[in-house]
């Protein structure tokens, strides 16, 4: 019973993926590694199948060897013993360095280094692989425009003149550089604030849609974990696997008291990150072109009784969401998108909350890959969506009471519905 | 998005702000000091030439000896300050490196021992032991200017993010990438204070080379002492003083053009 949901929810994910899979996958087998005068190991024998083009999430307390695990993969710590392969290649049979060139590493903050230019910290792992200038250049214009910044304006520019979530930008493109087929990623957002954090969350998404890569992503984030992962590894003490699964999956079916307590079941929030965006009721708003006619836009917004107008791009991207009244002079001005706030399409509805709450509109744009325009949700359209959720879940229930047989089917089910059921009243 | 326009203001405003600071500070630096030490010298040269100087005064004073004893001083200076260099940065390198670590607080307990020595004291242990001449003079300098470019270079290196460090491991340079790429240049501005720390201890400890025949403006001191003119002795403390202004004004402008951008 638990399964369906949770391939209902995975297939949802994958659905979307517009791209084909260029990662490769990685295997753990029996990977330990013991440092010298610690009686316990950081990680005990951990083996691990990452699947080819998924997100898996290493989530667990600090300490307990998440990113030991991570950073074993790009062999920044040697394992003492075990094999890992990337795309049966083991890691140990060539060079660290040659190694690490194939597999992108973004951490958290950036860590851009401060003397080079963003342009400069991009081309490092390129420049490296011996790639010539044009190509390079080419790159780096290509990289900028998949992480949303505009390349003429930033590439010249040093990390200390970007703010933090444009610096984390540039970090993810830098791990993207060389085109890895496995990226590691360790707390990458953890050092934003939240509304930019979902944002670059949303990109990561949209990234790995087209990309398909293997990614690997340290967090001490449950909700980050359920949002962006296609698999959750939860680890307990000396790396131990409490539980490897699909989000809803661990949701709904927790291994262990570790898992519930770490996962917080009895959360009905933790539902809105169950659910994306594109399951809910998007619907069309009047859009306008950067360079058209004011009047003719506006006018067509008043025929359709919309108050409010979404001006995109050439590329179709929304620039700026502007309420009819602020139309000024003869054709419509593009918006600055990094101050426009939007949702990509597989936001979670938690995220979708967020947004509103901060938007004058009450309301959020709605974007999907390359950041093109989609329509709109409001609040009536996750608390429809929320409610539909409640009310399935309460059939199911009645029906169960009355024909109640197997008690630890109704344990399982029961879960997650009793939080969205406390959550009515 | 609101709360987020303030800070982004904020940001720019400080960065303004801290530009024009910053900007104040080197057109003061760029023109003030060269400007003193002009003035200082025009000074000395007016009163030169319009001075009642008696015969050893004027034979003391001779524009040919001062030129000389101003070269002979500032070759003094740049020599050791390059050996200086040439043997501290490599090895303040090999003691931030994993292996050598463990040896860097005797390394330095050595040099600090080199400059807490009398620096006259010095400079005649070693002569007496090497010979006098201008080639002792700069084992002498050299010893006593080691310490702060290599504390400088260690600490500089130390100070090193090492989050950056491991960046630069991850995506896959080589420990010595790293070390040329990153970390040099990283605390290439700590390294340069250091190195202008060591000219400015060289400038003034020159003067002492005269003792051994080493040469430099302590001749003229020293002459001024031994003959009793006084006008000759100032002479050559204010020739030193103007010197030791200039050397470390260029020591500022090397600092602030080797600066790595964006730091």
């Amino acid at each position: 019973m638990t399964t369906t949901e949770s391939t209902d929810s995975s297939s949802s994910r994958t659905s979307g993926s517009g791209g084909e899979i260029s990662g490769a996958e990685i295997r753990l087998e029996g990977v330990t590694k013991r440092y010298p005068g610690q009686k316990t190991a950081a990680v005990d024998g951990l083996s691990l199948t990452i699947p080819a083009g998924e997100i898996v999430m290493f989530v667990g307390p600090s300490g307990f060897g998440k990113t030991t695990s991570l950073k074993m993969i790009n062999r920044l710590i040697e394992p003492s013993s075990g094999k890992i392969t990337i795309g049966d290649q083991d890691v140990r049979k060539q060079s660290a360095d040659e190694l690490r060139r194939h597999v992108g590493y973004v951490i958290q903050g950036g860590s851009l280094f401060p003397h080079m230019t963003v342009a400069k910290n991009i081309a490092i792992v390129p420049k490296l692989l011996g790639w010539d200038a044009k190509r390079i250049d080419k790159r780096v214009e290509e990289l900028l425009d998949l992480v949303n910044l505009d390349p003429g304006k930033y590439r010249d520019r040093y990390p200390r003149e970007l703010s933090g979530g444009q610096q984390q930008r540039v970090g993810v493109a830098r791990g993207l550089a060389a085109d890895p087929p496995v990226i590691l990623m360790d707390e990458p957002f953890g050092a934003v604030d939240p509304i930019t954090r979902q944002r670059l969350q949303d990109e990561l998404l949209s990234i790995q849609r087209s990309l398909g890569k293997t990614i690997v992503c340290v967090t001490h984030d449950i909700d980050e974990a359920i949002k962006l992962g296609d698999r959750i590894l939860i680890l307990q003490e000396g790396a131990q696997v409490a539980q490897y699964d699909a989000p809803a999956t661990l949701l709904a079916d927790p291994a262990n008291d570790f898992v519930s307590d770490f996962v917080g079941s009895g959360s009905s929030l933790k539902q809105l990150t169950l659910s994306r965006v594109s399951e809910i009721d998007i619907h069309p708003a009047t859009t306008g072109r950067v360079g058209e006619p004011a009047r003719e836009a506006i006018e067509r917004a008043r025929s359709a009784g919309d108050d409010s107008l979404v001006i995109l791009d050439s590329r179709d991207r929304p620039t700026a969401w502007v309420w009819l009244r602020q139309v000024q002079g003869e054709t419509l001005h593009e918006g600055d998108r990094e101050t426009l706030t939007t949702l990509d399409e597989r936001a979670t509805l938690n995220d979708a909350l967020d947004t509103m709450l901060t938007s004058s509109h009450s309301a959020a744009i709605v974007t999907g890959d390359n950041d093109r325009y989609v329509g709109i949700v409001d609040f009536g359209a996750v608390v429809d969506h929320m409610r539909a959720i409640q009310n399935e879940a309460q059939d199911r229930e009645s029906s169960k009471v009355t024909a109640e047989s197997d008690p630890e089917d109704h344990h399982d089910e029961n879960a997650p519905m009793d939080d969205s059921g406390s959550a009515d009243e | 998005m609101s709360d987020l326009i303030p800070a982004a203001i904020k940001d720019r405003l400080a960065g303004d702000s801290e530009k024009t600071r910053a900007m104040g500070e080197s057109i003061l630096l760029a023109l003030g000091v060269p400007l003193m030490v002009v003035l200082g010298f025009g000074a000395y040269a007016i009163w030169h030439e319009t001075a009642d100087l008696d015969s050893v005064e004027a034979s003391a004073l001779g524009w040919a000896e001062v030129w000389q004893a101003i070269g002979e001083h500032v070759q003094l200076t740049v020599v050791s300050a390059a050996v200086v260099v040439v043997i501290a940065v490599p090895l303040g390198i090999l003691l931030t490196r994993p292996g050598f670590k463990r040896a860097a607080p005797a390394v330095v307990g050595f040099a600090n021992a080199g400059q807490a020595a009398p620096s006259i004291g010095l400079i005649v242990l070693l002569a007496m032991w090497l010979g006098p001449g201008f080639k002792t003079t700069i084992v002498a300098l050299t010893v006593y200017g080691l310490l702060p470019v290599l504390r400088n270079t260690i600490t500089g290196l130390q100070g090193v993010n090492p989050t950056l460090v491991e960046a630069g491991r991850g995506v896959g340079l080589s420990n010595f990438d790293v070390l040329r790429r990153i970390e040099l240049p990283l605390a290439l501005p700590v390294i340069m204070a250091g190195v202008r720390t060591a000219l400015v201890l060289l400038v003034g400890t020159a003067a002492l080379a005269t003792f051994i025949n080493g040469g430099g403006l302590g001749g003229i001191i020293t002459a001024g002492i031994s003959l009793y003119r006084y006008s000759v002795m100032v002479s050559g403390a204010v020739l030193v003083a103007l010197l030791a202004l200039l050397v470390e004004w260029l020591g500022r402008v090397l600092e602030l053009l080797t600066r790595p951008k964006g730091i």
